[in-house]
C-alpha cells in the first residue's frame, strides 16, 4: 500500500469528522438555549440577588442580547478554541476541570479495554472451538447473564463482596491520597483501585465481544477458503489459528471501535459508583450542582474522544486489513 | 419447516422468560391492588431484614416496604421502558422507511443524522438531555426514546431498500398507488418481523437506560423505580444488602427475560439464522 494514499485516506476521514463536531456545538447550543437560567441570572443568584439592570447588563457583556444566530455563531467560535466557558460551581474554568479528570477516565477505559477485548476473544474462541458442549452453553449462558445485569449494581455488588465483606479492594477512589505513595507504590496502589472498576466496566463488552467472537467463529468456518485450506492439507488447529481466528476478529475490533461512546456512558456510571476522579464522576457532580455549562462541555469533550477514538480504529482497520480499499 | 407457535413456544427458554415477564407486567397493571398502600410511607422500623413479619423483603433506611417499592417500581420501570420504545421505532420507523423508499440524497441526509447519534456518547447525551428537560416521567421518555431510535431506523432502512424492489411493489406503482400508500400500505407490513425483534429486545435496553439514569437521580420524581430503589440503599451497602440486591436482581431477571424472548421472536422468524 502507498503512504500517499494513507496520507489522502487520513485527511479525507478528517474532513468526515467536521460535520460530527459541527451537530454537537449545535446540539450543545440548543440546549444550552433550554437550560432553565441563563449564565446572567446564575451569577446574579450567585451575588444573593441583583436589580434586573445589573442583570441586563450582565445579558449584554455576555452577548446575551444578540440575535440567536449570533449567539450561535459566538458560541462555535469560542468551542473551536477550546474556550468552554466558565463553571461558576467550580469557580474554575471548564477546560481546566476537564483536562484535570481525563486521564483518569482515559485509564480506567484503556483498561475496561484490554481485559474486556482480551477476555472476550478467548470466551469467544473456545466457546466456537466447543460449539454445542456443555463448556460452550456456560459460556453462553454468562454472557447473557452479563448482557442483562445492570453496570451499577455489578460495582455495588462487587463492592458489597469484595470490598465490604472480604476486604480484598478499597470501596472507592483511584488512590489512597493520606498515604503519599510515590513511584511503585504509587502505581501498584492505583492499580489495586483499578480492579473493580476496571471488573466493572468491562463485563457487558466482555459478554458482547465474546458473543461476537463466537458467531463470527462460526460463521468464517463456514467459508470456502476453509474447505481450499483442508484440501491443501492443513490440520484443523492450523486453520483455526492462521485463518479462521485472524479473520472472525475484524468484526470485533470494529465492535469495539464502534462502543467507546457507550464505554464513555457507562464510566459515568461506574465513575459515580467508585468516586473514581475522572470525567463520569464530574458530570455526575455537576447534575446536582445544576452546572450545566461544565455538563455540556463533558458532552462536548466525550464527542470528540469518540470522534477521534473512531479515526484511530479506522486508520489501524485500513492497515491491519489490505483488502479495504482506500478508493 | 415448523410453524412460528412451534418454534416460538417449543422453546424452553422463551418459556421461562414469558412466565417472568407475564409476572411483571400483572402486578405492575395491578400494583395498587398487590400493595394498595403508598410505596413512600413509612410502615415498619427500619432496616429489617428480609423474612420478617409482614415484610417479606424487609423494610430501607426509613422504613419503607421494599416489596412495595418493587411493585410500584415495576409499574414506573416497565411504562417508561414501553413507552420510550413505542416512540423510538415510530421515530426510527419513519425515518428508516422515508430513507429507504427515497434513497439518493433523502436517504444521505437521514442516515448522516442517524449515524451522528449512533456516534455521539449516547449515555451521556441522555443524561445531559433530561437533566436540563429537568427529570419527569416525559423527559424520561423522551431521552431514552431520542438515544434509541437509530438502530430502528438502520433496520427498517434496509427491509423497504429490499422489499422495493419486489414485484408486488412494482405493481402498486403501475397501478398508480401513491407514495406513501405504497410505502405503508405495501412495504411497511413486509419488514415487521425484524422490527418486532429489534423493538422487543429495545425495551431490555430501555430499561436499563431508565434504571441507570434513576440510580443516577435523574429518574422521574416522586414515582418509585427499581433504579431510584438502589441508589437510595447504596449508603446502607454495608448493613442493609437487601436494598440493593434485591432491586437489582428484579432489573437482571426482567431485562434477561425480555432478551430470551426477544432472541426466541428472532430464531421462530428467522429459522435459518437460527443455528449461529
Amino acid at each position: 500500500m502507498k503512504n500517499a494514499s494513507i496520507g489522502s485516506y487520513i485527511l479525507r476521514r478528517l474532513l468526515q469528522t467536521v460535520p460530527v463536531i459541527l451537530g454537537v456545538v449545535i446540539v450543545n447550543f440548543l440546549l444550552l438555549q433550554l437550560a432553565p437560567g441563563d449564565l446572567a441570572t446564575v451569577i446574579a443568584g450567585e451575588a444573593g440577588g441583583a436589580t434586573p439592570e445589573y442583570i441586563a447588563e450582565l445579558r449584554a457583556r455576555f452577548g446575551q442580547d444578540q440575535p440567536l444566530y449570533v449567539q450561535l455563531l459566538n458560541y462555535m467560535g469560542n468551542l473551536l478554541t477550546f474556550d468552554l466557558g466558565y463553571s461558576f460551581r467550580q469557580s474554575a474554568p471548564v477546560l481546566d476541570l476537564l483536562l484535570d479528570r481525563l486521564g483518569p477516565t482515559l485509564l480506567l477505559m484503556g483498561a475496561t479495554l484490554v481485559v474486556s477485548l482480551s477476555l472476550g476473544i478467548v470466551l469467544g474462541l473456545l466457546a466456537a472451538l466447543w460449539v454445542k458442549t456443555w463448556k460452550d452453553h456456560l459460556i453462553s449462558v454468562t454472557a447473557v447473564l452479563l448482557y442483562a445485569t445492570p453496570l451499577f449494581w455489578v460495582g455495588l455488588m462487587l463492592v458489597l463482596i469484595f470490598a465490604v465483606k472480604l476486604d480484598w479492594f478499597p470501596t472507592s477512589g483511584m488512590e489512597d491520597v493520606v498515604a503519599f505513595h510515590e513511584g511503585w507504590d504509587r502505581v501498584w496502589d492505583i492499580a489495586h483501585h483499578m480492579v473493580l472498576p476496571t471488573v466493572t466496566l468491562s463485563v457487558f463488552y466482555l459478554a458482547l465481544y465474546a458473543r461476537l467472537m463466537r458467531a463470527s467463529m462460526l460463521e468464517q468456518r463456514g467459508l470456502d477458503y476453509v474447505t481450499t485450506a483442508k484440501a491443501k492439507g492443513l490440520t484443523d488447529a492450523q486453520i483455526t489459528r492462521r485463518h479462521v481466528f485472524r479473520n472472525a476478529l475484524l468484526p470485533v475490533v470494529t465492535m469495539a471501535g464502534v462502543q467507546t461512546g457507550s464505554l464513555l456512558g457507562g464510566s459515568v456510571v461506574v465513575e459515580a459508583v467508585f468516586a473514581w476522579p475522572g470525567l463520569g464522576q464530574l458530570a455526575y457532580q455537576s447534575l446536582f450542582a445544576r452546572d450545566y455549562n461544565l455538563l455540556l462541555g463533558i458532552f462536548f469533550l466525550s464527542a470528540i474522544l469518540v470522534v477521534v477514538v473512531n479515526l484511530l480504529v479506522d486508520i489501524l482497520y485500513v492497515i491491519l486489513d489490505p483488502r479495504i480499499r482506500l478508493g | 419447516m415448523k410453524s412460528f407457535n412451534a418454534r416460538f413456544y417449543g422453546n424452553p427458554r422463551v418459556y421461562l422468560g414469558l412466565i417472568w415477564l407475564a409476572a411483571v407486567v400483572i402486578v405492575a397493571v395491578f400494583a395498587g391492588v398487590f400493595a394498595p398502600r403508598d410505596p413512600f410511607a413509612i410502615v415498619g422500623q427500619p432496616f429489617l431484614p428480609p423474612g420478617s413479619e409482614g415484610f417479606l423483603l424487609g423494610t430501607d433506611s426509613l422504613g419503607r416496604n421494599v416489596m412495595a417499592g418493587l411493585i410500584h417500581g415495576a409499574r414506573t420501570t416497565l411504562m417508561i421502558a414501553v413507552l420510550s420504545t413505542v416512540a423510538a421505532v415510530a421515530f426510527g420507523t419513519v425515518l428508516g422507511a422515508l430513507a429507504g423508499y427515497y434513497g439518493g440524497i433523502v436517504d444521505d441526509i437521514l442516515m448522516r443524522l442517524t449515524e451522528f447519534f449512533q456516534t455521539i456518547p449516547w449515555f451521556l447525551f441522555a443524561i445531559v438531555l433530561v437533566a436540563i428537560l429537568s427529570p419527569s416521567a416525559m423527559n424520561l421518555v423522551i431521552a431514552i426514546a431520542v438515544v434509541s431510535w437509530p438502530p430502528i431506523a438502520r433496520v427498517v432502512r434496509a427491509e423497504v431498500m429490499a422489499v422495493k424492489a419486489r414485484e408486488f411493489v412494482q405493481a402498486a406503482v403501475v397501478a398508480g398507488q401513491r407514495d406513501m400508500g405504497i410505502l405503508f400500505g405495501q412495504i411497511l407490513p413486509n419488514t415487521l418481523s425484524p422490527l418486532i425483534v429489534t423493538g422487543s429486545l429495545m425495551v431490555a435496553t430501555a430499561i436499563l437506560i431508565e434504571s441507570a439514569l434513576s440510580f443516577l437521580g435523574l429518574g422521574a420524581p416522586g414515582q418509585m423505580s427499581w433504579g431510584f430503589m438502589i441508589g437510595a440503599g447504596r449508603s446502607f451497602l454495608r448493613d442493609a444488602w437487601w436494598l440493593v440486591t434485591v432491586p437489582g436482581v428484579v432489573i437482571l431477571l426482567t431485562v434477561l427475560a425480555i432478551n430470551l424472548i426477544g432472541e426466541g421472536l428472532n430464531d421462530a422468524l428467522n429459522p435459518r439464522l437460527a443455528d449461529l
